[in-house]
C-alpha cells in the first residue's frame, strides 16, 4: 500500500474515529457494536482510497460506510420489527445530501455519552482507560498494549470484556443527570487523570508510545473541557495536566536521572502549557463553587509555575492548599506532601512534627518518601546521623535504580563528614 | 508535535488599512476555529491586519532600514495563524484541508522547532541560553 495515503487515512481517523463511533453508538445503542461497524468501515477505506484517493470529506465518507455496514447488520440480525424500522428510518435521515450538517448538532452531546459510558464505573479502572483510548482516541489495541507495556491479546481481552459487561449491565448510552453526574463525571476524570500519569511516568528509553499517552490525556480533557464548560473540575484536571506536561522536558538530566521540581532549571519549562494552565485554572476557579480536589491540585502546581526560582515559591499558599486538599480527600500522602509545604514555608522543625504524626500509617509502610522526606528534615535540622538511617531506609524501600543511587549518596555524604545543609 | 497553519490569502498585501474579511466568511472561519477548539488540537491563533497598517525592519550591511506597509515588493503575506498539537504532520495536512479557505487563499503548514530539534545542531550552551532566554520573555508576556 501506497504509505502516504496510509498516513493520511490514520491521520483522517485520528480525527473522525470517536465521531463515528460516538453517532454510530446513538444509533445502534450499543457500543461495542458501534466500535466493530466503524472499523469494518476503516477497513473498507483501507480498501479503497489507495487507489480511488482520498475523498473530499473523508469523515462523511466514513459514516456513511459506517451506517451501510449498520443498515447490513440489522437486515441480517433480524431485528424486531420495530427496531429495525426506527434504525432504518434513522438510516435514511441520515443519507440526506445535508446530514452531515444534522449530524454536527447532536455529536457533541454523542461525544460526550460516548466518553461516560466508556468510564461507566460498572468496568475495572484498566477497562475504562483502554476502552477511552480505543473509543474516543482512535488508538488501536497494539499501542494501547505499548502503551501501558502489556502484553496485546491482554488489552484484547480487556476490551472485549468491557464491551460485554456494558452491554449485559445494560448501561444507557447517555449523559447522566442529577445526583448521579458528579460521581460519574469523577470516574471520567480518574480515567482521564490515569492515562496522564501512565504517560508521564514513562522514562527514557521507554517506547514513544507511553510518553504520547500524555498527549491523548490532554487532548481528551481539553475536548471534555468544551463539551462540559460549566464542570469546574474538568477545568481544573485541564490545568492540572497542562501545567504538569510544561515540565516534561526539564523533570530529567542528561542522563535520565529524575528532576525534582525544586531543582528543575525553570527556563526548559513549556511556558505554552504554563499559560494555557494558568488560563484553565482561572476558569475553574470562575466556574464556581469550592474548590475541588484537581483545581486544587492546578492551584499548588500553578504556586510552581508562577515562580521565576525556587525561592520566590508562595509556600504558605501552598500549605493552605494543601490544608484545603487534605480537607477534601483525606490521605496519608497528601499529608506527607503538606508536610514537605509546611517545612518550607514554617522552618524543617514544623515539618518533622507532621511527618511524626502519620509515620505510623500503614499507608505510608514501605513508602520509600517517608523516610527520605524525614531524612531531608533531620538533616536541615542538623540531626546528620538520623538522617543517614533514613536515607539509607528509604534507599532499601525504592526499586528505581537511579533514586537508590541518589539516596545512597546523600547518606554517604553525610557519613563521610560532607554535612552540607542545603 | 506543533505546527503552525499559516493563512497567506491572495490580494491581502495590498488590502487598505482596516480592511476585514467579509463578515459570511468570518462566521465560517469562527466555526472552524470552534472546530479546532473542540478536538483539542488547537493551541493558539489569531488574525493579522493587513501590511499596509505594519512596516518591515530589513538589515541590509548590519544596519536596521524601516519601510512602511505596504510592501511593494511583497507578493505573498500573512493574514493570520493557527499554532495546533497533532500526532503528525499528515494529521495537521488533514486539519488544514479541514479549512473553509476561499479560491484566494492558501495555507502553509510548518512545523514548529522544539529545543529537541536543535540538540546536536548546536553547542548545548548555546541551546540553554535560548530557553532562558524563552523562558524570560514568557514569562514577561505572562
Amino acid at each position: 500500500m501506497n504509505s502516504a495515503t496510509h498516513a493520511a487515512i490514520e491521520a483522517v481517523w485520528r480525527i473522525e474515529s470517536a465521531k463515528i463511533v460516538a453517532g454510530l453508538a446513538r444509533m445502534t445503542r450499543d457500543v461495542g457494536l458501534a466500535e466493530e461497524l466503524a472499523q469494518e468501515a476503516l477497513v473498507t477505506a483501507l480498501e479503497k482510497w489507495p487507489q480511488a484517493g482520498l475523498p473530499d470529506n473523508p469523515g462523511a465518507w466514513l459514516m456513511a460506510a459506517a451506517k451501510n455496514r449498520a443498515l447490513d447488520h440489522f437486515r441480517h440480525a433480524k431485528l424486531v420489527e420495530a427496531k429495525h424500522e426506527e434504525i432504518g428510518r434513522d438510516m435514511e435521515e441520515g443519507f440526506t445530501p445535508d446530514f452531515d450538517a444534522a449530524l454536527e448538532d447532536d455529536i457533541g452531546d454523542d461525544l460526550l455519552r460516548l466518553i461516560f459510558t466508556a468510564c461507566h464505573p460498572v468496568l475495572s479502572t484498566e477497562a475504562r482507560a483502554a476502552l477511552t483510548l480505543k473509543l474516543l482516541c482512535g488508538l488501536t489495541t497494539e499501542e494501547i498494549a505499548r502503551a501501558f507495556l502489556v502484553p496485546e491479546p491482554t488489552v484484547a481481552q480487556r476490551i472485549v470484556r468491557a464491551k460485554r459487561t456494558l452491554s449485559e449491565a445494560r448501561v444507557p448510552f447517555e449523559v447522566p443527570s442529577g445526583d448521579e453526574l458528579g460521581s460519574r463525571l469523577a470516574s471520567v476524570l480518574e480515567v482521564v487523570y490515569l492515562v496522564f500519569n501512565e504517560g508521564y511516568s514513562a522514562t527514557a528509553g521507554d517506547d514513544w508510545m507511553r510518553p504520547a499517552l500524555c498527549e491523548d490525556a490532554l487532548r481528551l480533557g481539553r475536548i471534555l473541557a468544551e463539551l462540559a464548560p460549566e464542570e469546574p473540575e474538568v477545568h481544573g484536571l485541564v490545568a492540572l495536566m497542562e501545567i504538569q506536561a510544561s515540565r516534561f522536558r526539564a523533570r530529567s538530566g542528561p542522563s535520565g536521572e529524575p528532576v525534582l521540581l525544586i531543582d528543575q532549571d525553570r527556563s526548559r519549562w513549556d511556558h505554552v502549557l504554563v499559560r494555557r494552565g494558568l488560563a484553565a485554572l482561572e476558569r475553574a476557579e470562575k466556574t464556581g463553587g469550592a474548590l475541588g480536589p484537581y483545581t486544587l491540585q492546578a492551584a499548588i502546581a500553578a504556586c510552581h509555575a508562577q515562580a521565576r526560582t525556587p525561592e520566590e515559591t508562595d509556600w504558605k499558599r501552598i500549605v493552605a492548599l494543601y490544608d484545603a486538599l487534605a480537607q477534601l480527600m483525606p490521605s496519608p500522602v497528601v499529608e506527607l506532601n503538606r508536610a514537605v509545604a509546611v517545612s518550607m514555608a514554617y522552618g524543617p522543625a514544623e515539618g518533622l512534627a507532621l511527618v511524626d504524626a502519620i509515620a505510623a500509617e500503614p499507608a505510608l509502610r514501605g513508602y520509600h518518601l517517608l523516610p527520605s522526606v524525614r531524612g531531608d528534615f533531620l538533616q536541615k535540622l542538623g540531626r546528620f546521623d538520623e538522617a543517614r538511617g533514613e536515607f539509607e531506609r528509604a534507599a532499601l524501600l525504592t526499586r528505581n535504580a537511579r533514586e537508590v543511587r541518589l539516596l545512597l549518596d546523600r547518606a554517604a555524604a553525610l557519613h563521610s563528614g560532607l554535612r552540607v545543609v542545603k | 508535535m506543533r505546527f503552525m497553519m499559516l493563512m497567506i490569502p491572495k490580494g491581502y498585501e495590498s488590502a487598505k488599512p482596516g480592511a476585514m474579511p467579509d463578515p459570511k466568511a468570518v462566521a465560517a472561519m469562527m466555526k472552524y476555529n470552534e472546530d479546532l477548539q473542540k478536538a483539542g488540537v488547537m493551541l493558539s491563533g489569531e488574525g493579522l491586519h493587513p501590511p499596509s497598517m505594519g512596516a518591515r525592519v530589513s538589515f541590509k550591511s548590519g544596519k536596521p532600514k524601516v519601510t512602511d506597509g505596504p510592501f511593494a515588493e511583497a507578493k505573498e503575506v500573512l493574514g493570520g495563524y493557527w499554532m495546533i498539537q497533532v500526532k503528525s504532520r499528515q494529521e495537521a495536512i488533514e486539519w488544514a484541508k479541514r479549512c473553509p479557505g476561499s479560491d484566494n487563499e492558501v495555507i502553509e503548514i510548518r512545523q514548529v522547532q522544539e529545543a529537541s530539534d536543535f540538540e546536536g545542531n548546536l553547542p548545548p550552551k548555546l541551546i540553554a541560553r535560548e530557553e532562558a532566554l524563552r523562558g524570560k520573555l514568557e514569562r514577561k508576556n505572562r
